[in-house]
């Protein structure tokens, strides 16, 4: 296919021998005092004007927080973080209040043009209409919600959406203007004592983003945020609530940097979508966080807790993720099957080169009858790292007819990286089929020299091996991206072949 | 000026000599067979002149009009039009063949400064090549090798051999792991594409290749060395009385 020809010639033009978005914005920010207490939590809520309930909301998480421990079932080894050492709260300092893109601090601007983020609907706001009937898909417009470490920065497009009826909006300012909404919704999938990272999210969360597609709404364009970790020492706790009501569809993405750095960072991200009866909701992530030196110093701490929650009849979810950066991702997108017939999916790509730690997966929790899950796993290890799939397949009591398919590949490239599988299956009624398919690999010295006898180079030939072993799943990607994730794929794979 | 040209090839692998001093000729236009038994240094021979990795050239040169071929990497030497078809080409998964052959032959071309096909006038071409082989076009639309017959893989070196037009094309035991209808339409597939440009040398161990190939000269590894040559009556001699009177030679 031309894609992965393109791929290929795209890679050879980028300058690739290190990390591209390692990058610093040098502005003022407006930082918490270190370390978390009471104060930090009122400090953040007071920064974000919210109301009294949601202060008391992640009050209470936070004293939850403290009773709790860290988890250590992962596959992943680091040592201990002191929680008191970090920031919880970072933002650019705003010179006045902003009402247009370009009232943003120009550096924040070069920084998302350098990182390739389409804030082009600078364009939009100043009133340039793409030509009618340009109907090029390339050309989509994608709404983007920017995330500069601990706030929203920007997003586009929201009047043509709001035309929808779609909501899209940075969910500081959801508590604000839809407190009914996100009351209702906010915790009721990754309830705030869910888990340590999760229950810490919901204590210091400080921005993320809102999504509402009213009952019937097809939503007309991509939507997607870009964080941006760019602070020293500072956490980045983003919260995203995706709601798709009756018989709704939204296709969502979201991509993740960070700068070069030494020390490690923390990334403790929640991320809650509901679908109701006859609704779907597409997720798709492309994480590209700093992930350490060839020494395995720096990089990101990715803690993330995504689930799903199928909570009508006929709905969907569907998660398609493309992990290639941090020094360590803990992460397992899942899905609550709870109405009748609804059906959950979960296509990853996870890479891990150098000293990176990959311990990622899904868990499908079948509540519904005739409920439907399939679950296609694609890790690849190179250098010395080590990756995990770990995953949870599961049907309950009431859950009759349940269906699951499960395949999970792993590839091998060199004999220093591990690749692990770790599948629960549970099935507490005799109705449910699950099926469970797992293969390891290497890429074999044969294969990247019969490439290399056909005029490969060998970057090209293990670019080429990759992303036929990962097609099935970049194939669910919205096509916008599907080029962009080859392309990462292919540069997270560089120097991984003598 | 020869096509190819191997002169006192000394190569180790782990430590071990397999080739004690190898010397070989190949003009432009002819058919060689190479023959010998198992062990003798025939694999190794094609593996170091496409420059497979683990091996250990101790002495002596390899020129490929004139150009000292051992100074290339593998993808270079494939440019300037070495092809080596292999014993047991190797599967893919989910790169499809159409997709492989493309980005092959462009990978080539830009390596030579030529212009990269686009699509449609690869298409033509690859359409073009794979018909006058007899080949389906469904066998394109297939991950490389992936659930091929022996035959069909065969088929497949056959079909790059054509498409990339190499100068000189090494056949490694094509005729292992077929049978006689398949060698066939292998071996036919061959002798379509042998001009007088293009020089092919035949590695096997039974004759039984050579009754569809004709070569116009023989020899005989024994040991790490080519110990006799001849005319094609030489491979018949071969079949006739075996490889023992050669290992004293050698």
């Amino acid at each position: 296919m031309p894609a992965v020809q393109e791929t290929v010639e795209r890679v050879k033009r980028i300058d690739v021998d290190q990390y591209r978005y390692g990058f610093e914005t040098l502005i003022e920010s407006d930082k918490a005092p270190k370390g978390l207490s009471e104060e930090t939590v009122k400090f953040i809520s007071e920064k974000k004007n919210e109301p009294a309930w949601m202060l008391q909301w992640r009050l209470e998480a936070y004293r939850r927080w403290l009773t709790m421990t860290e988890p250590t079932w992962a596959r992943v080894d680091y040592p201990k973080i002191d929680f008191q050492d970090l920031y919880y709260y970072s933002a650019p300092k705003p010179k006045k209040t902003i009402t247009s893109l370009d009232e943003i601090d120009p550096e924040i601007l070069k920084t998302y043009e350098k990182l390739g983020i389409p804030l082009r609907e600078v364009a939009m706001l100043e009133g340039v209409e793409p030509k009618p009937g340009d109907q090029d898909p390339a050309r989509r417009k994608i709404a983007v919600d920017a995330v500069f470490d601990s706030v929203s920065v920007a997003t586009t497009f929201k009047a043509e959406l709001k035309k929808a009826g779609v909501i899209f909006m940075p969910i500081s300012e959801a508590i604000r203007e839809h407190p009914e909404l996100v009351q209702k919704y906010l915790g009721s999938v990754v309830p705030t004592s869910d888990n340590f990272y999760a229950t810490l999210n919901s204590a210091v969360f400080s921005d993320g983003s809102f999504v509402y597609v009213p009952p019937g709404v097809r939503c007309p364009m991509e939507l997607s945020t870009y964080f941006r970790i760019n602070e020293r020492n500072t956490g980045q706790f983003e919260r995203t609530l995706i709601i798709a009501d009756k018989g709704s569809y939204v296709s969502y993405l979201e991509g993740c940097t960070a700068p070069q750095r030494d020390e490690n960072q923390l990334h403790a991200a929640v991320v809650e979508l509901v679908a109701h009866d006859d609704a779907e909701i597409k997720y798709s992530t492309v994480q590209n966080w700093y992930p350490g030196n060839s020494e395995g110093k720096g990089g990101i701490y990715n803690f993330v807790t995504k689930r799903g929650d199928c909570r009508g009849n006929n709905s969907k979810i569907s998660w398609t993720q493309v992990e290639t950066g941090s020094a360590i991702t803990w992460k397992y997108p899942s899905c609550i099957l709870r109405g009748d017939n609804s059906r959950g999916e979960f296509y990853s790509i996870a890479i891990s080169n150098g000293f990176q730690q990959v311990d990622s997966g899904t868990k499908m929790i079948h509540l519904g009858k005739n409920t439907s899950s399939r679950i296609i796993s694609k890790g690849i290890a190179a250098g010395k790292s080590q990756n995990t799939y770990r995953g949870l397949v599961t049907a309950h009591r009431k859950a009759t007819g349940a269906r699951n398919f499960t395949a999970c590949d792993s590839l091998l490239i060199g004999d220093k990286c591990g690749a692990h599988t770790v599948p629960y299956i549970e099935a507490k009624n005799s109705s449910a089929t699950f099926e469970h398919e797992a293969t390891t690999s290497k890429i074999s010295e044969d294969v990247l020299f019969y490439c290399v006898q056909r005029g490969l180079s060998q970057e090209e030939a293990v670019g080429l091996v990759v992303n036929g072993f990962v097609k099935d799943v970049l194939q669910q990607l919205p096509m916008e991206f599907a080029v962009e994730a080859q392309k990462l794929i292919s540069i997270s794979l560089e120097g991984s072949v003598g | 000026m020869a096509l190819l040209e191997v002169k006192g090839l000394k190569v180790r692998v782990e430590e071990r000599e397999i080739l004690h001093g190898l010397t070989l000729t190949v003009n432009e236009g002819e058919i060689h067979a190479i023959m010998g038994p198992n062990g003798s240094g025939k694999s190794t021979l094609s593996h170091v002149i496409a420059g497979k990795p683990g091996y250990e050239v101790t002495d002596g040169e390899i020129l490929f009009r004139g150009e000292d071929l051992l100074d290339m990497s593998p993808d270079m030497r494939a440019a300037k039009g070495v092809f080596l078809a292999f014993q047991y080409p190797v599967e893919i998964p989910g790169v499809s063949t159409m997709n492989f052959l493309r980005t092959a032959l462009n990978a080539q071309r830009k390596a030579r400064g030529e212009s990269e096909y686009s699509t449609p006038d690869f298409l033509k071409k690859v359409r073009e090549v794979s018909k006058s082989l007899n080949i389906p076009q469904d066998m394109l639309k297939r991950g490389v090798n992936v659930g091929f017959s022996g035959g069909e893989k065969k088929r497949n070196e056959v079909l790059q051999m054509a498409l990339f037009e190499p100068s000189l094309c090494i056949l490694d035991e094509m005729d292992s792991g077929l049978d006689i209808d398949a060698l066939r339409i292998a071996a036919d597939g061959v002798n379509a594409l042998h001009s007088p440009k293009r020089a092919m040398v035949v590695i096997t161990h039974y004759q039984r290749l050579l009754n569809y190939i004709v070569p116009d000269v023989v020899h005989v590894m024994s040991k790490g060395r080519v110990v006799k040559s001849g005319g094609k009556e030489l491979a018949l001699e071969l079949e006739a009385s075996g490889y023992t009177q050669f290992e004293d030679a050698a």
